[in-house]
């Protein structure tokens, strides 16, 4: 991303983002509610208007024009009421058959390979709703495997979660990363839990505050302020 | 000479042992039910997932100002003018949305009445607004044989259409976010959606009536949420639930001497309630 910026009803919500996602290493995205953390992303999946520049290049620095983004959303914003099955989901995703005509063979195939990259198999034919936080998340990771991304992409994954599911899922993320050689942008609070996994972490306050080693920000002045980080000192 | 279908389907009713059978005004309602039923139940699946009723609702009320309109322009049929009007309707509320500026809620309910109002003043001009009254509660039972035929082509191509989308409005109901990285104009489709809901809504106006129509689009998909555990099972069940729930409020509608969209609602009404059991009593 190059001098990407972006406006909400006037306003400026995020500016002069130049931010590189490697290959095989997950950066972390931190900052303040109303940071713009989920507006970056917005930008990244093409989903907001923006100005700059998003480019995403493959292994010998070619410009790819349409690259397969993985994308893990909130749990917290899914309709727990819908009548809506884990299979269901990847039928819509991968399938050009409506879902609502019922799901062939092989799109139950690839959607059991897909959540078995997640330990999530046995989760195939439970109601999306039914599901536990974290097992959702393992869901929604098996999803934004299937097909394996360029990029993957996940907006505060475990808002909500117990303490063991947490570590559970960013072990598993840490695990897939190496294993598919993905570029992971992780958007989150939990910043104990991202020390340890993360490559990189981005401190953002509408535009980048500081980058660097986990350690690094973490030492940040301006990012233990932000934090009351008096912890780490 | 072959005989067409419509004289086939005319020769096969009348065969029943059922007094309403000999009346061609059943076989053609009827048909019609056949026709409009699974569609509103198909389409209300998206509507109530989307949280969308207050959104047909408004459609529906704004046929006011697509007759005024139709009125002012001196359409013999008023049809195509309500179709118009409800397309500019939903991109008018669509925009608002995107901008922003207000929730959906206030934006549609702004606009309902804001529409209501401005069609009520214009055919109320001169103390004529009774010529009208027969839109609120529609009648099913004053259906051609023509309005059947057109009936159908819009059920293929709305079915149709609704197909093609459907996957990308169930991955935009669960997450936009989500839809939007899997699937090309996600954002189209819901527009896509919208638009269709409203011409399907506004074309089914005249016979079941403004003042119920919505009933029919949302009780069979609510009840069938509280049956289905999946989509299919969730598509068919409220497919199931309206056509059921048509033929017998057709039918009970003929004996009761009532208006039939009001009885049909009332029928499904009566399912609806009866899954409730279902949520109560796991």
């Amino acid at each position: 991303m190059r001098g990407v910026a972006a406006r909400r009803n006037g306003v400026t919500v995020l500016e002069d983002i130049d931010l590189h996602l490697h290959c095989g290493e997950l950066t972390a995205v931190i900052g303040e509610n109303g940071a713009g953390k989920t507006t970056l992303v917005k930008c990244l999946l093409g989903e907001l208007p923006h100005t700059g520049e998003v480019h995403f290049l493959d292994a010998a620095h070619r410009r790819k024009d349409s690259p397969v983004i993985g994308y893990v959303p909130q749990h917290n914003s899914f309709d727990k009421e819908a009548p809506v099955s884990v299979l269901d989901l990847f039928a819509a995703s991968l399938s050009a058959r409506p879902a609502c005509l019922g799901v062939s063979a092989p799109v139950r195939q690839a959607a059991l390979a897909g959540l078995q990259r997640t330990s999530a198999g046995q989760l195939v034919d439970r109601k999306v709703g039914s599901l536990s936080g974290g097992e959702l998340q393992r869901v929604l990771l098996g999803l934004a495997l299937t097909p394996v991304p360029n990029i993957l992409v996940l907006d505060e994954p475990m808002s909500g979660v117990d303490h063991s599911g947490r570590e559970q899922f960013y072990g598993l993320l840490s695990k897939l990363r190496r294993e598919y050689d993905l570029a992971v942008l992780l958007v989150s609070h939990d910043l104990a839990t991202l020390a340890r996994f993360a490559d990189r972490m981005v401190f953002l306050d509408r535009r980048i505050v500081c980058e660097g080693t986990p350690s690094e920000v973490l030492h940040d002045t301006r990012v233990r302020e932000a934090f009351s980080l008096h912890s780490l000192s | 000479m072959m005989d067409s279908p419509l004289d086939l389907w005319h020769r096969a009713v009348s065969s029943l042992p059922f007094e309403w059978a000999g009346y061609e005004f059943m076989r053609l309602a009827l048909l019609a039910v056949l026709l409009i039923s699974p569609l509103l139940g198909a389409l209300g699946t998206v509507v109530v997932a989307n949280r969308m009723a207050f959104f047909s609702e408004a459609v529906g009320h704004a046929a006011f100002t697509g007759i005024a309109i139709g009125v002012i322009l001196g359409l013999a049929d008023p049809m195509w003018s309500m179709i118009g009007f409800a397309l500019v309707l939903t991109l008018a509320i669509a925009w608002v949305r995107r901008r922003g500026a207000l929730s959906s809620d206030t934006a549609i309910g702004l606009v309902m009445a804001f529409t209501v109002s401005l069609g009520i003043v214009i055919l109320s001009r001169g103390g004529d607004f009774a010529r009208y009254t027969n839109f609120l509660i529609g009648d099913m039972l004053a259906i051609s044989s023509r309005d059947v035929v057109w009936l159908a082509a819009l059920g293929v191509v709305s079915a149709g259409l609704f197909l093609v989308f459907f996957n990308r409005l169930l991955l935009a109901t669960m997450s936009p976010s989500l839809a939007r990285s899997r699937t090309k104009h996600a954002g189209a489709a819901e527009l896509v959606f919208a638009c269709l809901l409203a011409v399907v809504v506004t074309c089914a106006l005249p016979w079941i009536g403004i003042l119920v129509i919505n009933a029919l689009l949302i009780l069979p998909a609510a009840a069938a949420r509280n049956l289905a555990r999946n989509t299919a099972g969730f598509f068919g069940w409220s497919i199931a639930v309206a056509l059921v729930t048509g033929i017998v409020g057709l039918i009970a509608s003929f004996y009761a001497s009532t208006a039939t969209g009001a009885t049909i609602v009332l029928a499904a009404m009566a399912v609806y309630l009866l899954t409730l059991l279902r949520r109560v009593v796991p």
